[in-house]
């Protein structure tokens, strides 16, 4: 049983939690953190790309000890179809540089190394321990939190939630709804390993170097998806994810879109003869800013995933989800340097800080494109592949027809797939909404 | 025919993951029903460890030794009470590798 009573209690050591926990013990907050998992990182997935910008804000010389897998030099974007693929691929030796900009890392063993961190600036890590339920005061106030271990409950003047995706406290708690099944996605990964001259000659890369490929189109069968593959040191991290609701309409099974994925003509030997270790299943956040609930309340704040803190257009969570936890965590230092209660109108200046940052500037930046592309899917996701296939390869196949007439067969096959006016539309929605 | 081969697909799959089932406490449960509604009936295809299956009467049943915790089935049956869905005991469940 727990008796102390500490400044702040910490829900999930996953990155937004040891983002805020780190934040507050450094400067001296007695900070409690409670992680249902065996270990930091073992209920987590990710890609994982790691953004090296915000993780430098909360510990400068992480490049020491952490455990980064490749630094990246090249980025592929793929639309890819049922026998091939589109692309755009940028490669770049700057990102040669002596603090690289992008890292591909492996969740588990990173959430360990952070947690580390967290514990030698003074927090108590609790592992093994699922937080069942917020104690909260007569007037409502959240004052704690209860836990499927024997003792009573442990309180706090505050509460961060960095609970993840699911929010289960959250919810239960009525702070925030569940996620709508339209704005988060169901992702499949697995793992693949390869001895490192294996990838590194797969993919042209020199000694740390990395290669991340993107992809969207008829793989992920007319639903909002998308694909990805990542190279980490001596192993590839592939997986595929598609809106819940696109699921749930369709009944496409997760794990067949994957081993299709796997076996498209363009990732197959990309991968040929790696030995699969794993195999995980985690949600994403999707809904971008619409969907973001209410972060903070009487005695409690709500961070990363769990405040669907997420930019599915780029691809970025785990900035968002350091970067808010950061925040968090400063907010509540300076509340506490008041000597202020950690009440709602205190704790506003939680969310004020975060809109100055470009956590929820970049979420705003793209708050339409959730609904368009979540009801323009079939287009996006699987016509527009297929003419854009078709489009390539006509242009590419020498056969003997006029160029004149490979044009304009291209024009009338989008034409007739999406109607001038259908063309035009899209065109104009989604430059509105990319603005 | 497909269906037998997916299975395998998925319990090969599932069979690379390490788990610490906690026995005789599923952290999942379907509520008796007569007919499963739309979504749960979806869950038996869309779970991607394949947890729910139909039985002979037309009924989903669950078996939550292979979940994930991804929380795809809460999302869509948990609001409707066709499920009742927690997180396993601290340190139970899932255990990531790698993640
Ligand atoms: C397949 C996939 C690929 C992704 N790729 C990328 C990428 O390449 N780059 C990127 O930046 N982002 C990516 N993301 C998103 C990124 O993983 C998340 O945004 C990020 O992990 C969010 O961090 P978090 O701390 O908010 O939540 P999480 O990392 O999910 O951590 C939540 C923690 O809380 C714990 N917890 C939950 N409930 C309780 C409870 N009741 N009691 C105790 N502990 C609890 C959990 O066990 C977990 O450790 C990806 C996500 C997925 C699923
Ligand atoms: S949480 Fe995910 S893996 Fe577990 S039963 Fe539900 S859908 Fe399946």
């Amino acid at each position: 049983m727990i008796e102390q009573e500490f400044d702040a209690i910490v829900v999930g050591a996953g990155m937004s939690g040891n983002a805020a926990a780190y934040t507050m013990a450094s400067q001296g907050l007695t900070v409690l953190q409670l992680e249902r998992g065996e270990y930091p990182g073992s209920k987590n997935v990710q890609g994982a790309i790691m953004y090296a910008d915000m993780l430098e804000q909360i510990i400068p010389d992480f490049r020491d000890d952490a455990p980064l897998e490749r630094h990246l030099v090249e980025q592929r974007f793929w639309v890819m179809d049922d026998t091939s693929h589109t692309g755009m691929q940028y490669r770049s030796d700057d990102f040669n540089e002596a603090k690289p900009n992008r890292y591909t890392i492996i969740r588990a063993q990173f959430d360990k190394w952070f947690s580390r961190k967290v514990r030698q600036a003074g927090a108590t890590v609790l592992c093994e321990t699922t937080v069942t339920e917020l104690v909260r005061s007569a007037s409502g106030k959240v004052i704690g939190v209860r836990t499927d271990r024997a003792g009573g409950p442990i309180y706090a003047d505050v509460v961060v939630l960095a609970e993840g995706v699911n929010g289960l406290l959250g919810t239960r708690a009525g702070l925030r709804k569940m996620p709508k099944p339209e704005s988060v996605a169901l992702a499949v990964k697995e793992m693949h390993f390869l001895p490192d001259e294996v990838i590194e000659q797969r993919f042209g890369l020199q000694g740390d170097e990395g290669c991340v490929i993107e992809a969207a189109g008829t793989i992920s069968r007319s639903m909002a998806g998308l694909a990805f593959l990542y190279t980490n040191k001596e192993s590839i991290s592939l997986g595929i994810g598609c809106l819940v609701s696109d699921f749930a309409q369709t009944m496409e099974s997760p794990y067949v879109l994957l081993d299709n994925f796997k076996n498209h003509p363009s990732i197959r030997p990309l991968i040929a003869g790696s030995e699969v270790k794993e195999y995980s299943a985690h949600l994403i956040p999707e809904g971008g800013y619409k969907a973001i609930p209410q972060l903070f309340g009487d005695g409690w704040v709500a961070v990363g995933d769990a405040a669907q803190l997420n930019n599915a257009i780029h691809r970025e969570g785990s900035n968002l989800a350091m970067t808010s936890g950061r925040i968090a965590g400063e907010a509540i230092i300076e509340i506490k340097g008041r000597n202020q209660p950690m009440i709602r109108r205190n704790l506003a200046l939680y969310k004020t800080m975060l809109d100055k940052s470009f956590v929820v500037k970049d979420l705003m930046k793209y708050k339409d494109m959730p609904a368009l592309i979540h009801t323009n899917s079939r287009n996006f996701f699987m016509t527009y592949p297929q003419l854009m296939s078709q489009a390539a390869q006509n242009f590419m196949r020498v056969d003997g027809t006029p160029k004149i007439e490979k044009e304009k067969a291209t024009t009338a096959a989008f034409i007739r797939a999406r109607s001038r006016w259908g063309l035009i539309s899209d065109v104009i929605r989604l430059a509105l909404a990319w603005r | 025919m497909t269906m037998a081969v997916t299975k395998l697909r998925v319990e090969e799959k599932l069979y690379q993951n390490r788990y610490l089932v906690d026995p005789g406490r599923p952290h999942i449960k379907v509520r008796p029903h007569e007919r499963p509604s739309a979504n749960l009936l979806a869950l038996t295809h869309i779970c991607p460890a394949k947890c729910y299956e139909l039985n002979d009467k037309g009924q989903v049943e669950t078996t939550s030794d292979g979940c994930m915790e991804c929380g795809t089935c809460r999302v869509l049956c948990e609001a409707s009470g066709e499920i009742v869905w927690n997180y396993p005991r601290g340190g139970f469940g899932v255990l990531f590798k790698f993640g």
